[in-house]
């Protein structure tokens, strides 16, 4: 596999997100600065966290239109992979590359802390090495992952099983104790028809090695950020 | 010279009202050798404010030990210390407060302290990684002290988060004696490669003064001299003086600056903080030992109309000043293009020793530039020990009564928003970052590892103001020595001190008393455990419309862990492990918190810090925790014993609580028996640190401890739902934690 992390001016993930995929995964992966329009041929891009444009309007609302985007948008056409987290899913909501829009969270503050996620699809690229049902603790930080849809579009991705992941206990229960933000149907990460565009608010990246578990809060630790780069792995 | 301006008289009032004395005026005609202009007079007063020219504590700060075989960059040189860690790397660390903007506009006057101390650390050539704060308030139950809170955090939030550098740590008190001054101090810690550190100094005659970044407004005018005023009702109408942050603007001048540095361009770099553009050009060519001549008309400006006096003080954020290499100018604006940023070449390094302004090539201002940096007055303050110690030193503990149900006060210590979880604090803060914290806030020290090394750095701020304002020499000393603790229960050996020292008005000769005190302690400290100061800042002047608030001299401590793998956790790990107290315990119970909650009183001594003890004590936390011997380690401070141990108890997540049985505490009242048993709970004795091992470490452990000459007393074992200790304490983990951890919520809901 062969990945690529996009770096728009106030993306502040991206280095994490190269780190995890070069040093954590071993996989050969490039930064593209956000005025190129010459794209590497990958199989993966990532848009990584972070305040693109300063987040300026609203989030992701600046980023949609860099240059870069043309090229992002004629990857996931030809059915290649594109991960967007946090900063990265809002601006791949601007985009119009996934449906919906995202609010500020329902507290209205910033939240940065690990957080329960169901499994609720395997049968992506980003889940096959998941059970369906799983629940998996990664990180969020962030003040606008409140997301939001009609319920016709709701409806529809709860038909064609497009929610991927969503805010639980850590036993998979649901309910709004477990949701951090406020986001309908608990929706934590969703993904395009296709399958190839997912868009998450948590982040894997901070979840890919043992000593970054958080012990505080996790008594084992967590890695699981690592099994979204494992599938992605095996589905290449 | 002639100047072109038009002519503002200067009047006795106009002197008075830029805070300069009519000895220092006389100073000012006698460098100038004439009278000087309104831009010029501008330029004196915020060089000369006690912001920039440390004109009051300079003779004190100087007794502060700043050598050290690891230090590459010393106090007081530049921007910030920075300090060697060995294999080609450094880190660059300093402490800074932002108090009179944030009492003013709480989000904006925390969030630009924050964008301050991050650009001077990058200024220094280090890539900022980590930062911590300080922060002190009012009484929390009151409406006005939670706006100020609320908006505080969310301003550091603010441009923390988005700049994306993590803030991994931190202290939260809350007393009556910041009622109307909160304190902001924020610090940041950057790492750089040794042969990457870039000076603040103009050399070269030639060379050309890049002006980049931000344009500049009138915001912030005067900042500087705002901040070495007292506040009072009216300081209110000195919103303007407040600058407002783009944390946006500033992660792009990070990115460029850093960007540059690896190029063959860069001559020097000063940030513009306090004193914008007077600043950074005199401090430049003061240490370049040259002169630097600047065209104000050619600075990238958003207001019309700005006089030079403006251009000159305005404190507008985001700015920086490069020396450049002559016939690299295209290199420096290719970089600053790619990042969208203004970069105008205003000027260049001149022969001589004058800082020379023009407007449109007009001279407005010339003065000769060490003057103005490191000339400034320098005063020894009149001291005097206050009347208030006399009466509140004393503490007769025959009439303190223990209380009844001691379950009753641990729970009321853990409950109080000093001492309950900063979680409602931290979780707003994007800790995680850059993928490099290892420890979250909550543990005695932030923990970050430095990718692609076995190296760990730990950083701690502490201070006990109360301690302070009872004794500040004692006060100094254990503000010194707890940081130093702290940062030593994760397994890291301390490097350097960094501090914010922040007092009432200098001019008040018992102010002044307790600041000198409190340095001679501090002083003391750094001497006995060999961590030298490398820098800080001084904020005098806090003082609400009330009085002065406590001697708070707050301490950063950094450590360094070679083996990253060695650290120590402050929590409890596994059921079955015995649990140690180190040190000994004593009736000391004045200044503790445990007399000021249950008892309502702010009285007594505190606690007697012996440094060799304390040495002796860190020395042992350093042997075992190499040899791995440790399972945790938590030092003893407000809350005493019972505090510590229930701190410990709380790492594990929700629903898995993991208890304590302390059995054995009968140990503690040998030989003498005079020990109280509020003391042996609560009281705060230093030099004292709860650890826990593995049974089968119990005899390397005891030795090692012995070794060091460092009293051990096994008292008890990982385990069980309930922290039990001895005869007076037995609850619920589970309960404590709830009682822990919804006081902040719970008071900021209402």
């Amino acid at each position: 596999m062969k990945a690529a992390v996009v770096v728009f001016p106030g993306s502040n993930c991206d280095t994490d997100c190269f780190h995890a995929l070069r040093d954590v995964m071993k996989t050969p992966v490039e930064f593209v600065w956000h005025k190129e329009r010459a794209f590497p041929k990958v199989d993966l891009v990532v848009l990584p966290g972070g305040f693109s444009y300063g987040d300026y309007l609203r989030t992701g609302a600046i980023a949609r239109f860099s240059p870069v985007m043309e090229s992002v948008k004629q990857h996931a056409a030809h059915g290649r992979y594109l991960l967007g987290i946090c900063n990265g899913f809002q601006i791949l909501l601007e985009a119009g590359l996934l449906p919906g829009a995202m609010l500020r969270n329902k507290s209205l503050s910033f939240v940065c802390k690990h957080v329960w996620l169901k499994v609720e699809n395997t049968q992506t690229g980003f889940t096959k090495n998941m059970k369906k049902g799983e629940v998996l603790c990664v990180p969020i930080a962030h003040g606008e992952g409140n997301y939001y849809c009609d319920n016709e579009t709701l409806r529809e991705l709860q038909g064609t099983n497009r929610i991927v992941f969503r805010y639980t206990s850590e036993k998979g229960e649901s309910g709004e104790a477990f949701n951090p933000n406020g986001s309908v149907d608990d929706i934590a990460g969703l993904m395009n028809e296709k399958g190839n565009v997912l868009g998450m608010m948590p982040h894997p990246e901070r979840a890919s090695e043992r000593i970054l578990a958080g012990e505080a809060v996790v008594a084992d630790g967590s890695e699981d950020g690592r099994k979204i780069w494992e599938s992605l792995l095996e589905s290449l | 010279m002639t100047m072109t301006q038009p002519a503002v008289k200067i009047t006795p009032e106009l002197i008075a009202d830029h805070g300069i004395t009519p000895e220092e005026y006389e100073k000012i005609i006698k460098i100038l050798g004439r009278e000087p202009n309104l831009t010029e007079l501008g330029i004196f007063s915020v060089m000369w404010s006690e912001h920039c020219s440390y004109k009051n504590s300079k003779p004190i700060l100087k007794l502060f030990p700043t050598q050290g075989t690891r230090l590459l960059v010393r106090a007081g040189e530049e921007n910030a210390g920075i300090v060697d860690i060995d294999d080609g790397l450094a880190v660059c660390f300093k402490i800074e407060s932002h108090n009179h903007p944030s009492a003013i506009e709480p989000f904006q006057g925390a969030a630009t302290g924050v964008g301050g101390i991050l650009r001077d650390i990058f200024t220094m050539g280090a890539r900022p990684v980590l930062l911590m704060n300080s922060l002190r308030f009012g009484n929390l139950d009151l409406p006005q002290t939670k706006r100020l809170f609320r908006g505080v955090v969310e301003g550091i939030a603010h441009y923390g988060n988005c700049i994306g550098v993590p803030t991994v740590g931190g202290e939260v008190y809350f007393d009556e004696s910041y009622e109307g001054n909160p304190l902001v101090n924020a610090m940041c810690l950057g790492i750089v490669s040794k042969d990457g550190i870039v000076k603040g100094k103009a050399a070269g005659v030639g060379n050309p003064v890049y002006y980049v970044g931000s344009a500049t407004g009138r915001d912030g005018l005067g900042g500087a001299a705002f901040a070495s005023r007292e506040l009072t009702e009216e300081s209110h109408e000195d919103r303007p003086a407040v600058q407002v942050g783009d944390p946006f603007m500033e992660k792009l001048l990070l990115e460029a600056c850093l960007e540059l540095i690896k190029t063959d361009a860069l001559v020097g770099m000063q940030d513009m903080g306090a004193a914008g553009l007077t600043c950074s050009t005199c401090e430049t060519a003061a240490r370049g030992s040259t002169g630097i001549e600047i065209d104000i008309a050619k600075v990238p400006r958003r207001e019309t109309g700005m006089t030079p006096y403006e251009v000159m003080l305005s404190e507008s954020q985001e700015r920086m000043l490069i020396i450049a290499k002559k016939g690299k100018e295209e290199v420096v604006e290719r970089i600053f293009e790619k990042w969208d940023l203004h970069a105008v070449k205003i000027g260049e390094v001149k022969e001589g020793h004058l800082m020379r302004v023009l407007e449109e090539g007009k001279l407005v201002a010339e003065i000769p530039a060490k003057a103005l940096a490191d000339d400034g007055p320098v005063y020894i303050r009149e001291e005097k020990k206050p009347d208030y110690l006399k009466e509140a030193q004393v503490l007769n503990l025959d009439k303190i009564l223990e209380p009844k149900d001691f379950n009753d006060t641990l729970k009321k210590l853990l409950h109080h928003p000093s001492l309950a979880s900063k979680a409602w604090v931290w979780q707003q803060y994007d800790h995680m970052v850059r993928t490099d914290t290892v420890f979250y806030p909550g543990h005695d020290a932030a923990l970050i590892r430095i990718k692609g090394t076995k190296k760990g750095i730990a950083v701690s701020t502490d201070c006990n103001s109360l301690y302070c304002y009872l004794d500040p020499f004692e006060g100094g000393k254990i503000a010194v020595a707890e940081a130093a603790r702290n940062v030593v229960c994760t397994g890291a050996v301390p490097l350097g001190v960094t501090n914010c020292l922040n007092f009432g008005n200098p001019m008040k000769p018992e102010v002044f008393w307790q600041f000198h005190q409190a340095v001679l302690g501090m002083v003391e400290a750094c001497k006995a455990l060999k961590t030298p100061v490398t820098g800080g800042n001084v904020s005098f002047y806090n003082e609400s419309p009330a009085a002065a608030i406590y001697p708070t001299p707050t301490i950063g401590v950094v450590g360094l862990l070679e083996n990253i793998d060695n650290r120590v956790s402050s929590f409890f790990q596994s059921a079955g492990d015995l649990i140690f107290l180190i040190g000994s315990t004593l009736n000391e119970i004045g200044a503790s918190h445990y007399l000021m909650v249950e008892h309502g009183l702010k009285k007594g001594l505190p606690p007697r810090l012996d440094l060799e003890k304390e040495a002796a004590l860190q020395e042992f936390l350093l042997e075992a925790s190499r040899h791995r011997f440790l399972a945790s380690c938590h030092d003893l401070a407000e809350g005493g014993l019972a505090v510590a141990l229930a701190e410990s108890c709380f790492g594990q997540m929700e629903n898995k609580a993991l208890g304590a049985v302390i059995d054995q505490l009968d140990l503690l009242h040998k030989p003498s028996k005079v020990l109280r048993e509020d003391a042996l709970y609560f009281g705060e004795t230093q030099s004292r640190a709860v650890i826990s091992a593995n049974p089968k470490h119990k005899e390397v452990v005891i030795r090692t401890a012995q070794n060091h000459g460092v009293p051990i007393y096994q008292i008890g074992k990982v385990g069980g739902p309930e922290l039990i200790i001895g005869d007076r304490i037995k609850v619920e983990v589970r309960e404590l934690k709830k009682i822990y951890e919804s006081s902040i919520p719970g008071r900021m809901a209402l």
